[in-house]
């Protein structure tokens, strides 16, 4: 059924129970977000962007989880709203190496399309920045190479990988800020289709996932 | 209900208890002394297992026949090993023997048991009132607490079902099976009781949710994951009387329409996992769990799953996926469990304090229960109290007790004429709060208020030689080794926390990152996805809040007020005390820093010293000469003598 909900005072059409930040996304109200992918069914929720404020709600709420409902009044850049978001990039960024000289993602990576959004540096201004453990690129995977100082964790690699093959080939390990992606060990190129797949890479919005291929042409890769 | 079906269970009911009170009757007219040793983790920590075997070894050298029971544990872990002696062939009442070594074993072997000599001076108290040896119902550790949950840990043997149900153990089941389920959660409502797992959410709404849901298949899960560092309330439950946890399930499970559950207990617990196992295999074997339980309509299958020690699983979603097969990382709710929960179905998810509460109001109504404790917080409560204070152990008092009676009257205070500086309640959860709060009443609400939060029951109480913001630290770091590391606030936010904490305890800290701890512990509050991130600032705020000074301290002199944190401390032997030519000390530093000084007296070469504190063990207590002192440049300059050859 279609509903009309308001989203700063602006109305909007849409189909009652859609993902409230796909319905502001598609209707060109730009949202932050990270780890949202369409057609989730449970949004993982955890980059922790796209808070909004709604009308009738004590706090702010991260609107990937959110479905929409007749009357509904959405606020998305209250004060409040604009604290937890610039405090979650900030930390974000905060575990993220800063090298867009020589990162793959350039112009299309959301980081900056989101730091322009809100308004802040990229660079964390309160903290310094934070290590996660071991930083060496993982390269224990016939055709993945996995840098945890570029990764967000936000897991769509993981989505996409399952939705894909019905199956994951990598997975999150670790505990903390030294959680990361992790594969499962195996190596036999036979029983694995990563290869031919390569979705995870496509997907990855910050390259922090790549293929041996277009790791070797990057100005890292190839610099080292 | 059809009458038939009624009789059916009321008779299967009947029969179970006169089967029961036979044994218990048997046991209870044999001549022989029955001695009962607590042998749960805690006593088998404290060396029950070797007293155990003293006992048998020297019963059978005296040849005296006795009848030795392994009952769990009584909550008072200070007096571990504990044994308690019924021998009433010498005219004394059950004597509790406490701190049990295998001189004293013999001694009751055959002091006691061998002549009749109770032995007073090794006594804790007598288990009864009684005109020969004081009862321990007058010493306040016993007395002034209220048993309900934990009325028979301690007390009864947790393999033995028949001595469960000798005590009207299953009674609340058998009468919960003829209840009309709604009955049940309204009799829940009524008693007001809330869940013991932490947030004190009303117990009834959640079986109201599922219990209305439809489906055609439901579940109930008992949480017994239990993570906070130093709490062992829901082990200890499980060890001394599962089957009161599996009768309270049973009721619950009833009460929804669940016909399979889950008792969710971490791994690290395996005595409380074989015991429930022969728990689940007994109740089964009297028809107290399967299929049509005791004749009745009802079935239902529990079975152990064990956890793998994660402190986030304990959190419900995450305890969900954990069982079904995926890495344990909490999610989003709504959904809650109990509308969709373990495979998608209608799950009710309680806390083990919770469920083994539920069969005592059953039986005696939810207004009775309603009654004890405080109007919104009723019932009891059950603490794992550990830390600086003289009887440490689980404890459990009816609620809106204050804090300072729980401490200092029923718990005896803090030890070694030290002073009280702070209570730690919830775990790493949980908050600190100072002296002023001593007399808040103990429930959810007040709690809560003062910036900590009940959790499920761990406390920790410290005295004057804490340093609280090592205290906070040391929280942060468990969290973030806790963190599954799936939301922003909790991956990233804590760390920083950390990291600013532990520049603080190293004296490198800035005034300016006061501020930072304060606004970043709070939009981790506000933005973390789980209770573990939104909780986990909590021991930063309260040490902020109430010993702001300590920081202050630690930032602007590099001074440790408790003379705890190594960068800012040194040690040095004050010459005034150090006796001339006494050498304790050299031998047992490990980096050989200590040096003789003018008069043969001893120095510490501040350059080498790594600050173990070795030395001041070492340093003979009539001397009392090693000194800690911060900031560490105060320490005085101590010469060397110069070698002369
Ligand atoms: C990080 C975290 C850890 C938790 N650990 C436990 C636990 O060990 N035992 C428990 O009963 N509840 C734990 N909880 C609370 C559960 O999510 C849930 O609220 C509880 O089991 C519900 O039971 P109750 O209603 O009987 O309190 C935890 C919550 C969080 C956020």
């Amino acid at each position: 059924m279609m509903i009309i909900i308001s989203v700063d005072d602006k109305e909007i059409q849409a189909e009652e129970g859609t993902s409230l930040l796909k319905v502001c996304l598609d209707n060109g109200i730009y949202i932050p977000n990270l780890c949202y992918m369409e057609g989730m069914e449970t949004p993982p929720s955890s980059c922790r962007l796209c808070f909004v404020d709604i009308d009738g709600e004590k706090n702010p709420v991260p609107s990937c989880s959110v479905k929409v409902r007749e009357g509904m009044k959405v606020f998305t850049n209250t004060p409040r709203v604009r604290g937890l978001q610039w405090s979650a990039f900030e930390l974000i960024m905060s575990n993220h190496r800063i090298d867009c000289g020589s990162c793959l993602s350039r112009k299309a990576c959301p980081l900056i399309k989101i730091s322009r959004h809100l308004k802040i540096r990229l660079k964390p201004f309160r903290v310094g920045h934070i290590n996660s453990g071991n930083e060496d690129i993982v390269e224990d995977h016939p055709c993945l190479i996995y840098d945890i100082t570029k990764c967000v964790r936000c897991g769509k690699c993981l989505h996409i990988c399952e939705k894909i093959h019905g199956r994951l080939y990598l997975t999150f390990a670790g505990r903390g800020v030294d959680m990361g992606i992790s594969f499962f060990g195996d190596s036999d190129d036979e029983t694995i289709p990563c290869a031919r797949c390569l979705a995870c890479v496509k997907i990855c919005p910050v390259s922090a996932l790549l293929s041996y291929e277009r790791y070797e042409h990057s100005p890292e890769g190839s610099s080292s | 209900m059809i009458d038939t079906i009624i009789d059916r269970i009321n008779i299967a009911y009947a029969a179970l208890k006169s089967g029961a009170d036979e044994i218990a009757a048997a046991r209870k007219s044999s001549p022989d002394p029955k001695i009962y040793i607590g042998m749960a983790t805690c006593g088998r920590a404290a060396g029950a297992a070797e007293i155990d075997g003293i006992i048998r070894g020297l019963l059978s050298e005296l040849d005296v026949k006795a009848d030795i029971i392994h009952t769990g544990c009584i909550g008072h872990c200070y007096a571990e090993p504990i044994v308690i002696v019924d021998d009433p062939r010498h005219g004394f009442p059950p004597i509790m023997y406490y701190n049990v070594t295998p001189g004293k074993a013999n001694l009751i072997v055959r002091a006691y048991i061998g002549r009749g000599d109770p032995l007073y001076e090794h006594l804790l108290g007598a288990m009864t009132e009684n005109e020969l040896i004081p009862s321990v119902m007058g010493f306040p550790r016993f007395g002034m607490e209220e048993r309900l949950v934990t009325e028979h840990c301690g007390h009864i043997d947790p393999e033995d079902i028949q001595e469960y149900i000798s005590l009207g153990g299953y009674s609340s089941l058998a009468r919960a099976l003829v209840m009309d389920p709604i009955k049940i959660i309204d009799e829940l409502k009524k008693s007001g009781l809330r869940g013991r797992g932490g947030a004190g959410f009303p117990s009834w709404k959640k079986l109201d949710v599922a219990g209305s849901a439809q489906s055609e298949k439901k579940i109930i899960i008992c949480n017994a994951d239990e993570g906070d560092p130093g709490a062992y309330m829901d082990r200890t439950i499980i060890e001394s009387n599962p089957h009161q946890l599996l009768e309270g399930m049973a009721i619950a499970a009833r009460s929804i329409g669940a016909s399979s559950g889950i008792i969710y207990i971490r791994h690290e617990y395996p005595l409380a996992v074989k015991i429930m196992r022969k728990a689940l295999d007994d109740a089964a074997g009297l028809n107290l769990l399967g299929n049509s339980i005791l004749g009745s309509d009802f079935s239902l299958d529990l079975e152990i799953f064990q956890g793998s020690g994660a402190f986030v699983c304990g959190e419900e979603t995450a305890l969900i996926l954990s069982v079904e097969g995926h890495r344990g990382m909490p999610r989003m709710r709504p959904p809650f469990p109990a509308e969709k929960g373990l495979g998608g179905k209608p799950t009710v998810i309680n806390n083990v304090k919770t469920l083994s509460t539920i069969p005592a109001i059953i039986k005696n109504g939810g207004e009775w229960f309603s009654k004890i404790g405080t109007s919104d917080s009723p019932g009891t409560a059950i603490f794992s109290i550990v830390g600086n204070v003289v009887h440490a152990g689980l404890v459990e008092i009816p609620m809106g007790v204050s804090l300072r009676r729980l401490i200092f009257d029923i718990c005896g205070g803090i030890p070694n004429q030290k002073k009280f500086k702070a209570v730690q309640i919830g775990g790493p959860s949980g908050g600190c709060l100072p002296e002023i709060f001593l007399d808040i009443p103990i429930d959810f609400d007040s709690i809560l208020e003062a910036g900590a939060m009940m959790g499920s029951g761990g406390m920790v109480v410290m005295d004057g030689d804490t340093c609280m913001v090592d205290v906070a630290r040391y929280f942060l770091e468990f969290t973030q080794r806790e963190s599954c590391g799936k939301c922003t606030f909790c991956r990233i936010g804590t760390k920083h926390l950390l990291t600013i904490l532990e520049k603080i305890t190293k004296g490198e800290g800035a005034m300016s990152d006061l501020d930072t701890l304060e606004s970043l512990s709070k939009e981790i509050r506000r933005g973390s996805l789980c209770g573990l991130g939104k909780t986990a600032p909590n021991p930063v705020l309260t040490t902020l809040q109430y010993f702001r000074s300590e920081y202050i301290a630690h930032i602007e002199e590099k001074r440790c007020p408790a003379l705890k944190c190594r960068a800012l401390t040194a040690f040095y032997i004050d010459l005034d005390k150090c006796a001339r030519g006494c050498d304790a000390c050299v031998g047992s530093c490990p980096v050989e820093c200590i040096f003789t000084a003018k008069g043969r007296k001893k120095g510490i070469d501040q350059s080498v010293c790594v600050k173990c504190g070795e030395c001041v063990t070492a340093c003979p207590k009539e001397y009392d000469a090693v000194k800690r002192i911060s900031p560490a440049w105060k320490v005085p300059i101590v010469e060397k003598i110069k070698e002369s050859h």
